[in-house]
């Protein structure tokens, strides 16, 4: 028999090991992209046209395309993702059709990104005629983290206490003013969270950009230009070799971004937790 | 004095099981009943029968009549909604909203859309007065309801019962919770409160049914075993199986 004191180091031993691990190689691939790039980023290279196909000046359009496109992605998926959610968990009862949808929402999920892309490509830029431009890529992407923010909404919702809507429903109010005035704003923080998510995953997404919003590098003047994101900007520098430095500070706004993205996100919702319960 | 509540043959089953076994009984007006009786009797049941909480649940049946004022709730067309505001409920846990005391309490108003801030504000403030709130919290009505001690809480969640008026009052258990000073505090409320509004109260302590309530019913098993004056029913048992359970050798 092997003392259990001893099986008990081994274990925090390992698991410490483990998360030390983790957090060297998360430490060492963000470090290793601002060693490289952090020399190139000036306010300059931020608010200047690239020229010679990226090989000298800024990336002012990639970062207004990002911004656009995962901006307009979020807001066309969030509103059928967080009422998808409801209907699936406030308004029908949990049966074999509900477990089907989830089980699709869940598939969908797991589609790599290229099929989303290859079908908007096909869909909206070519049987719709919209033409590689922003609409294509955000409505593409929109379809990409449908599944994200559903069942990261359905599980914020789901985890409001039961009794909350009792209470609600004992004082006279309908499912929709229960939905609306308690079960949102409880879940609220949860479904933020879905949506940070899914916003990290269309900015750091490439291949659906490319196909649906093409790789214009100008800066967009509707919705029916074609754009190209600070991925897209990334992998276009460093696959054809045009300029290492360029994409190295490419990437490294591109992270520092998302960095402050969630760091902001975060501090929103402690804010908001804060507010209201205190 | 009007009969303000009659049941007359009620039946509840959740899906097989018979939980409500043709339960009668009558609740004058301005009165406190007490429901008593060991766990899953029915007794809760009962009285989310009276709001038509259990509707809520999956696989329920009812048949039977229960009369407010002499309209069935069931069968005459009775909006649940406007029957929900007639009937409000008090649960076992103080379950405040995550918002400020002041939105908590005008939560049933806002519900109703009553738009005028003024008189949410009077509603709201006559709400915590006879919950006796007003004096501790008038300063702080901004603030979470979450971080009152529980017994606040629970007068809290009474005085946001309070502002949509209702005629009928059901506690499940107000008091499981809450330590005894807390508990005396919410009985002197309910005889408070019976002025002007009715209660049934379900509770697992007997001394506090014998101490708050006029009218007292025993139930066991889905049958509503006895009911009758609460000094009848601690003093003078007609039952064999009431007497049982008040003298502490069951339940």
């Amino acid at each position: 028999m092997i003392n259990p004191r001893f099986t008990q180091v081994i274990a925090v031993l390992l698991l410490a090991l483990a998360t030390l691990f983790t957090l060297a190689i998360l430490v060492f691939i963000i470090g290793f992209i601002l060693s490289k790039g952090l020399a190139h980023v000036d306010i300059d290279f931020i608010l200047s046209n690239p020229e010679d196909m990226g090989r000298a000046g800024g990336i002012y359009p990639t970062i207004i395309g990002t911004l656009i496109l995962s901006t307009l992605s979020i807001l066309i998926a969030a509103p059928f993702g967080i009422g998808t959610a409801v209907f699936l968990t406030e308004y029908t009862r949990e049966s074999r059709v509900t477990r089907i949808i989830r089980f699709g929402a869940d598939c969908l999920a797991g589609i790599p990104s290229i099929i989303f892309g290859l079908f908007g490509f096909i869909f909206f830029v070519t049987t719709l005629g919209m033409s590689w431009s922003i609409l294509s890529g955000s409505l593409t992407l929109a379809f990409m983290i449908l599944p994200t923010i559903i069942r990261t909404s359905e599980e914020a919702i789901k985890s409001v206490p039961y009794a909350y809507r009792d209470v609600s429903f004992s004082l006279g109010a309908t499912l929709w003013q229960t939905v609306r005035k308690v079960v949102l704003p409880n879940a609220l923080p949860g479904i933020l969270t879905g949506i940070m998510l899914s916003l990290g995953r269309s900015i750091g997404e490439t291949a659906v950009v490319i196909f649906t919003a093409g790789s214009s590098l100008r800066t967009p003047q509707s919705l029916f230009d074609s754009i190209r994101t600070m991925s897209v900007h990334f992998y276009i520098l460093a696959r054809e070799g045009l300029s290492n430095e360029k994409a190295y500070a490419t990437a490294t706004v591109l992270i520092i971004s998302i960095l402050a993205i969630n760091l902001i996100s975060y501090w929103l919702m402690i804010r908001f937790i804060s507010k209201r319960s205190g | 004095m009007a009969d303000k509540i009659e049941i007359r043959n009620l039946n509840l089953f959740y899906d097989k099981f018979h939980a409500l076994k043709s339960v009668n009984m009558v609740v004058r007006d301005k009165n406190i009943i007490a429901l008593i009786g060991p766990s899953g009797c029915g007794k809760s049941t009962l009285l989310r029968s009276i709001n038509r909480m259990n509707d809520l649940i999956d696989g329920v049946r009812i048949n039977g009549e229960v009369l407010l004022d002499g309209r069935d709730i069931y069968n005459s067309g009775l909006d649940i909604y406007k029957l929900r505001k007639r009937v409000g409920m008090v649960f076992q846990r103080p379950n405040s909203f995550a918002k400020s005391i002041f939105e908590n309490v005008a939560f049933g108003l806002r519900v109703a859309r009553l738009a005028n801030k003024k008189k949410i504000s009077e509603i709201v403030e006559t709400s915590l007065r006879t919950a006796g709130l007003w004096d501790d919290l008038k300063d702080k009505l901004g603030t979470s309801a979450l971080e009152l001690p529980l017994y606040h809480q629970q007068r809290l969640c009474i005085a946001r019962l309070l502002a949509v008026e209702p005629e009928v009052i059901l506690m499940d258990e107000p008091c499981s919770t809450l330590d005894p000073i807390a508990t005396m505090k919410i009985e002197e409320m309910m005889i408070e409160l019976k002025k002007k509004f009715n209660i049934i109260i379900v509770t697992h302590n007997m001394q506090q049914a014998a101490r708050v309530s006029d009218q007292c019913g025993y139930m066991l098993l889905g049958d509503m075993v006895e009911f009758n004056k609460t000094s009848e029913i601690f003093t003078n048992p007609r039952d064999k199986r009431t007497q049982d359970y008040i003298t502490g050798r069951f339940g």
